[in-house]
């Protein structure tokens, strides 16, 4: 815990001077800095950067959008161990709304929110977990007496960066899988005139979502992502080439059914339905829970959750995936996003040209702050 | 003084999207309408699929109680299927479930509840050395220093000062609803902290049996999580050990920290054991077979029913007795909306018909709510803590009576303190406390087995398509932590062919039916119920949180074509 001080961070102080004053040291605020430079995937020259971003901020208001979900994401959030919870909340952002954690209700919430947007306007991140449901007029998620999708349009206009968190809000996963009964849709389907960062998963590891966060109040934008607007630092490879069982793989070791002796030797699961030949995802690096463990280390299949239409396109989820020989460590998610779309893994070469890196960049307003601006399709990576 | 109408909305610190309506009359409540307002469909969704993938579909009705859809989902396939699970996989059930129980009442408590009894503010005024007294004298958790208590409240200090008040703005901070005095205050928000990082430490041990928390994986016919003490990958001595060590500190924390400070508080807010009692009615299918979920008698905490606050005897459950009423939700019966049926007739056809949004009031309008009305024998029941802790009590439950005995006795007040909103949140302490002491028998359980040699996990005689029935009917009972829940699953051709859910905030939340009677939260809102400031609703967030509501599990229910007979068997 950092430790605290009798005085306040003031209008016009900033953060590095802030925390000394609160005893936090130089050491510990740069070993601080590290730790989210190695889940940003970055080296260690950029450390210095990351410190000097971050000590020159107020704490950046964040508003929190839950429009039609399960709340997974949002205790996903709160299970962050570098930073934690209490020291996002009270040191690093100042989370405005979140109907999750706030204390205020009804009036006195609505209230929060338009003041937040009011007062941060062109600054605020704005998080959203969470589809948009857009049958019936949009009354399936009603908020405040409003629709979500109004009140996520509003909310929108004025934020510096979207971030969608979790399968949701990326692309309406569960309630929006066959037959989608009340047209759900994700964020990005709605906010057409700013980017949309994607944090695939159901829900998404909680360091992702973190790391996401700080990346944009460093380095004042967004990260790069692929084609479905994922962030390339987490989502840039396979499972199956990252897996600890891969080896098993390659040898030939399968588990043919549950719990039999190749499951007590911890073999690979491709066999018994594993998706993971198929998954972008950082789980076997960042693993879940402070690098507990991950599904497929627990001894079950993946099912395949940070991949666009995972519901339909990856059930049964313990059918083996169609044969994934030759595809290898060089092949990006947009290759393979391609092929599963058409529903055969064999076209996968086919797809190749459907491709390209979406980098988002920043710009600066005449306030000085940071506003994330698309302009569009950079070159794309490797040999695509 | 008129009638004053009354919205909360949206309704904070809850899973989901909730909206109470209510009239206010000179202070209090007089009346009041729970209004769901998110739909999502999830059971049309399963039609067609594999019944063995419908754990992870329906776990997604809720990330909060990530692991009771898809237990529940479990078992129902498991009844159809005539699957027996290994006593290892039923033990790790136990743990998993056990551990979900004990992290979610905890962060039920501090972070979605203790808001509304604990003014943050407040804590600024604390002498951190009468708090560290305070502390010392109601438990012996080592964090309880005047230097630990002043560090706390210089950085709560320093946060105020900031003017970025974030999740804690607008709060109704100085309300004369908040009672405690300003070292208690600041006693809580240390824990509220606290239990941050606690709550992110225990859960790991559904990420060992799982792979992840949120949404753990589970398995048709036992767990993936294979038993291999010389394995590296498998559960081994070593995560063993971790999961032994993660149970102690969930008991040590309940035991230390969240039992001590709910007992401290409910002390000083007694007066809401006479407030927001509702209906009388308990149900609880039970939970925590030793073997096997049709052991029902095996249950540590029991199946059954009590009616009409009568703790004399508790009623056998008979699902038969289950119906549920659109007459004021958002759907249409085939037989009209006065129509009751059981969810074995269960149609599900939404037809909303409220005002096109933005809205003003819903309480004029007949419909107004996703919830559907589910009665027992025609009654509104309450289920959760309080539901199971008074089965339990009425069925003659030795810890049970033993818990709730002391915690009357320490608060000085009588049995009919327990038919109430803090009634509702002390048991929701009670029942932490016992079950977060199972864990240690279920973990020597696991521990006795492999040590005896039997390390299995998984039955998978029948796990191939091949070899199930042409058609299959299964029914999985489960009591989450918000209470009874319910899964029918009908298998055709090995496809899903008919999937359906009762839940417990579709209790707990439910609008009036066909007779007008009102459901739970509605009862609870109108029973000796305060309000002193219709723009600051304190007094109904205390009684809508004291259930826990967990909402998107509320409203789901909607069945593959609404109009076919689900049979199923039961338990």
């Amino acid at each position: 815990m950092l430790t605290p001080t009798t005085h306040a961070w003031s209008e016009d102080e900033a953060l590095g001077g802030y925390l000394g004053r609160r005893g936090i040291n130089r050491r510990d605020f740069l070993e601080f800095c590290g730790q989210m430079a190695a889940v940003l995937g970055l080296s260690s020259l950029a450390v210095p950067r990351i410190a000097a971003a971050m000590e020159s901020l107020r704490r950046p208001s964040v508003i929190w959008l839950q429009l039609q979900e399960c709340t997974g994401c949002v205790e996903s959030a709160i299970r962050t161990a570098d930073p934690t919870i209490g020291n996002l909340l009270l040191d690093v952002v100042s989370l405005d709304f979140m109907d999750t954690l706030m204390a205020a209700s009804g009036t006195a919430a609505e209230g929060a929110l338009e003041t937040a947007r009011k007062e941060n306007a062109g600054k605020y991140l704005l998080v959203v977990t969470g589809s948009v449901p857009t049958g019936e007029n949009g009354i399936y998620t009603m908020i405040g007496g409003r629709t979500a999708r109004s009140l996520l349009e509003e909310t929108a206009k004025d934020a510096a960066a979207v971030i969608a968190v979790g399968a949701c809000a990326h692309w309406g996963s569960v309630q929006a899988s066959k037959p989608n009964p009340t047209g759900a849709v994700g964020v990005s389907d709605i906010v057409r005139d700013k980017p949309v960062l994607n944090i695939a998963g159901c829900p998404p590891i909680a360091e992702v979502i973190t790391a996401t966060v700080v990346h944009f109040l460093t380095f004042g934008r967004l990260p790069a992502v692929d084609a479905d607007g994922r962030p390339l630092f987490a989502y840039g490879n396979r499972i199956h080439d990252q897996c600890p069982r891969r080896a098993h793989y390659d040898a030939g070791q399968f588990v043919d059914t549950f719990d039999d002796a190749a499951a007590r030797q911890g073999w690979c699961l491709y066999e018994v339905g594993c998706k993971g030949p198929a998954t972008f995802s950082p789980c076997p690096i960042f693993m879940w829970n402070g690098h507990t463990d991950f599904p497929i280390g627990a001894g079950h299949p993946c099912i395949g959750c940070t991949e666009r239409n995972f519901w339909d396109t990856m059930s049964p989820f313990y059918h083996r995936l169609p044969n994934v020989a030759g595809v290898g460590v060089e092949h990006t998610a947009d290759i393979l996003g391609a092929a599963l779309a058409v529903g055969a893994a064999a076209g996968i070469a086919a797809h190749a040209a459907a491709t390209g890196i979406y980098q988002i960049r920043s710009r600066h307003t005449d306030s000085g702050s940071p506003s994330p601006n698309a302009t569009g399709r950079e070159d794309s990576h490797g040999e695509n | 003084m008129a009638k004053t109408k009354v919205v909360v909305d949206p309704i904070t610190r809850i899973e989901g999207h909730l909206r109470i309506e209510a009239q206010a009359d000179n202070g209090k409540v007089s009346d009041a309408w729970a209004c769901s307002t998110q739909f999502r469909g999830i059971e049309i969704i399963m039609e067609g699929r594999d019944p063995r993938d419908a754990w992870a579909y329906t776990q997604r009705i809720c990330g909060v109680c990530t692991v009771v859809h898809a237990v529940a989902s479990c078992r129902a396939v498991e009844d159809a299927l005539g699957i027996r699970i290994p006593p290892n996989a039923n033990t790790i059930r136990n743990l998993v479930h056990g551990m979900q129980f004990v992290q979610d009442h905890v962060i039920h408590f501090y972070h979605l509840h203790a808001l509304d009894w604990v003014d943050v503010v407040s804590a600024l005024k604390a002498d951190p050395a009468a708090t560290a007294k305070i502390a010392a004298s109601i438990s012996p958790w080592p964090n309880n220093s005047p230097s630990y208590f002043r560090e706390v409240q210089e950085r709560v200090k320093t946060f105020v000062g900031s003017g970025q008040l974030g999740i804690f703005t607008n709060g109704y901070w100085g309300h004369p609803a908040y009672k405690l005095p300003p070292e208690v205050n600041l006693l809580a928000v240390a824990h509220y902290l606290e239990a941050l990082d606690w709550q992110r430490d225990v859960i790991r041990l559904h990420t060992i049996f799982g792979g992840k928390n949120p949404h753990p994986n589970f398995l048709v016919g036992g767990m993936a999580s294979a038993i291999n003490l010389d394995g590296t990958a498998t559960i081994n001595a070593a995560k063993l050990t971790e999961i032994q060590a993660m149970i102690a500190r969930a008991q040590r924390f309940v035991e230390q920290v969240y039992w001590p400070d709910l007992v401290a508080i409910a002390g000083f807010y007694k007066e809401w054991a006479s407030i927001g009692g509702g209906t009388g009615n308990y149900l609880a299918v039970g939970e925590f077979p030793d073997t096997d979920i049709r052991d029902v008698n095996s249950l540590y905490l029991p199946r059954g029913i009590v009616m009409n606050k009568d703790l004399s005897k508790a009623l056998p459950y008979d699902q038969e007795k289950v119906t549920e009423s659109i007459y004021s939700s958002w759907y249409d019966y085939d037989e009209g909306p006065k129509a009751t049926l059981h969810p074995y007739k269960g149609e599900t056809k939404p037809h909303y018909t409220g005002p096109q949004p933005p809205w003003q009031f819903l309480q004029d309008e007949t419909k107004y709510t996703w919830m559907k009305a589910p009665r027992y024998d025609g009654h509104p029941m309450e289920v959760g803590p309080l539901a199971r802790m008074l089965v339990a009590y009425a069925s003659g439950h030795k810890d049970v009576k033993a818990i709730v005995g002391d915690t009357l006795k320490a608060l000085n007040v009588g049995p009919a303190a327990l038919f109430s909103t803090l009634g509702r949140t002390a048991a929701r302490g009670m029942e932490t406390v016992l079950l977060a002491r199972r864990m240690n028998v279920w973990f020597d359980d696991l521990v006795a087995r492999i040590k005896g040699g039997d390390v299995t996990t998984f039955n998978g005689k029948t796990w191939e398509p091949s070899t199930w029935p042409k058609t299959a009917r299964g029914y999985g009972a489960l009591d989450a932590p918000r209470g009874a829940l319910g899964h029918w699953v009908e298998i055709t051709d090995g496809k899903i062919a008919r999937y359906q859910c009762v839940v417990p905030t579709t209790w707990n939340a439910s609008p009036r039916d066909d007779k007008g009677v009102v459901g739970p939260y509605e009862a609870a809102l109108t029973d000796n119920h305060p309000l002193l400031k219709p723009d600051q609703p304190i007094e109904i967030l205390r009684t809508v949180h004291s259930f826990d509501p967990c909402n998107a599990c509320g409203v789901h229910v909607l069945d593959a074509d609404g109009d076919t007979v689900t049979e199923v068997r039961v338990q």
